[in-house]
């Protein structure tokens, strides 16, 4: 299996308003298509909302990773 | 003597500006730079749209709020030269600086989204807000759709503001139940603040203000006047309100210091611009993944000008800024809700809109220029 290449990490850890979703949609519309983003969130609602807008948006989560204190998310930008 | 040289005369600037003049009379010369001159209080904005608000009244000369001992150079720069430690300027002249505080905001770029310069109301500059409250005057029933345009934005919570406002301002008009106010949301709920959430999509169903989530705009056909989401969904609109898109200061984009935004790396707790020790960052010019908005300067702003006093006395420890924001908003009928929250702390939910809280709001855009921009409170 080949390596995953991220191309972007966001550090929303902490972020609260406007939030590491928010974040996510700004880097995924400022992406290429193929890009891959990866979004580090300490907000327990990013579980919820994160792979919610990603499948709805058509994009494709790649994971979520539970870390010490924070959560990661790694989005591939699909259309 | 030091050279302090600040980009940007907004409230991160103004305060940088006032506080290090004011402690470093011997030790610095500070010098601001701001290519209007001008000092505009964004947040009047809502009510030069949405009330009576003029717009004399929400701007000052930056000259007027400054300490006698600060220069302030009105042009443009137009590179920061960080190997060299030299500012640009528009007129072919350069500054040193041994500490760099780059204020420089934010600039809309509604060109950034097909269709909603042409097709789209907004409120996050003067002449565009007096532009929609002539729209609204003349707006006599219909469906008004209200939304975000593009991300990231000045104050998130900005646009469910707005829709309170309009709920206002057609019961005012005695027009309330002849207009259809809809919200459209970039995220999976109305309000940014997921904790706050519940409370205002109450606030939203009591005041009938539909709303719509997921819906990030992909572009505006102002001929058939409907708005198109990335989630591939559609409105349509009688009058659309889009807050448009930012982007980072051309200096940035141009001196190659910013993100693909034009948001310059920082260090969230320091506010230095990653990779320099003589350049901090303050405000909206930041990429930290805040609230981009003036009570987030301001705090910034205080840690930014003590960290420079205590690297030029070399007396102190670096502060590090907590991550506090505090907002009031505005849900009309003299009643709103104040929120405060840092980056350990989520805001608390407000349990109802209050007068105390509108009262704040209005005493803070009453008080806001003998009190803020000096740095001492």
């Amino acid at each position: 299996m080949s390596e995953i290449k991220i191309s972007r990490t966001i550090d929303a850890r902490g972020s609260f308003c406007p939030g590491p979703l928010m974040e996510l949609i700004r880097a995924v519309k400022e992406a290429q298509v193929g890009e891959v983003i990866e979004v580090l969130s300490s907000d327990q609602g990013s579980k919820h909302d994160i792979p919610l807008w990603v499948s709805k948006a058509g994009h494709t989560l790649l994971s979520i990773n539970d870390k010490e204190g924070y959560t990661s998310f790694i989005v591939k930008k699909a259309r | 003597m030091k050279n302090v040289v600040i980009l940007g005369g907004g409230v991160g600037g103004t305060i940088v500006a006032n506080i290090t003049s004011r402690k470093l009379k011997k030790d610095a010369n500070v010098t601001l730079i701001d290519k209007s001159g001008k000092h505009i209080y964004q947040p009047g904005f809502v009510y030069v749209a949405f009330g009576d608000e003029q717009i004399r009244n929400i701007v000052r000369d930056e000259h007027s709020l400054l300490n006698n001992n600060v220069n302030l150079i009105t042009k443009e720069a137009t590179k920061i030269d960080p190997k060299n430690r030299k500012v640009l300027l528009d007129d072919g002249e350069s500054l040193d600086y041994d500490y760099l505080v780059i204020a420089t905001g934010s600039r809309i770029v509604p060109e950034e989204v097909k269709g909603l310069k042409e097709g789209a109301y907004h409120f996050y500059e003067a002449e565009a807000a007096e532009k929609l409250r002539q729209a609204l005057k003349s707006f006599t029933g219909g469906k008004i759709v209200v939304g975000v345009g593009g991300l990231p934005y000045k104050c998130p919570p900005a646009p469910a503001e707005a829709a309170c406002q309009l709920d206002y301002y057609f019961e005012k008009r005695g027009i309330r139940d002849k207009v259809q106010i809809e919200f459209l949301s970039p995220l999976p709920r109305v309000f940014p603040l997921e904790a706050v959430n519940p409370f205002v999509t109450k606030i939203f169903e009591e005041k009938k203000i539909a709303y719509h989530t997921f819906f990030n705009v992909d572009y505006v056909d102002p001929e058939v006047k409907k708005v198109y989401s990335l989630e591939g969904e559609a409105m349509d609109y009688d009058l659309l309100i889009l807050v448009p898109p930012h982007r980072g200061a051309k200096v940035i984009e141009e001196s190659g210091l910013g993100d693909r935004g034009g948001w310059v790396p920082t260090d969230k707790y320091t506010l230095k611009a990653k990779g320099f020790d003589d350049i901090y960052v303050v405000g909206d010019a930041t990429d930290i993944p805040i609230s981009k908005a003036g009570a987030t300067a301001h705090y910034e702003a205080k840690i930014v000008a003590d960290n420079i006093i205590n690297q030029i006395t070399g007396i102190g420890d670096l502060k590090h800024y907590d991550g506090k924001v505090r907002c009031f908003c505005d849900a009309g009928f003299n009643r709103g809700i104040s929120l405060s929250f840092d980056y350990t702390h989520p805001p608390k939910p407000p349990s109802k809109l209050t007068f105390s809280a509108y009262l704040g709001k209005v005493i803070l855009n009453k008080m806001y220029w003998w009190t803020i921009p000096s740095g001492r409170f």
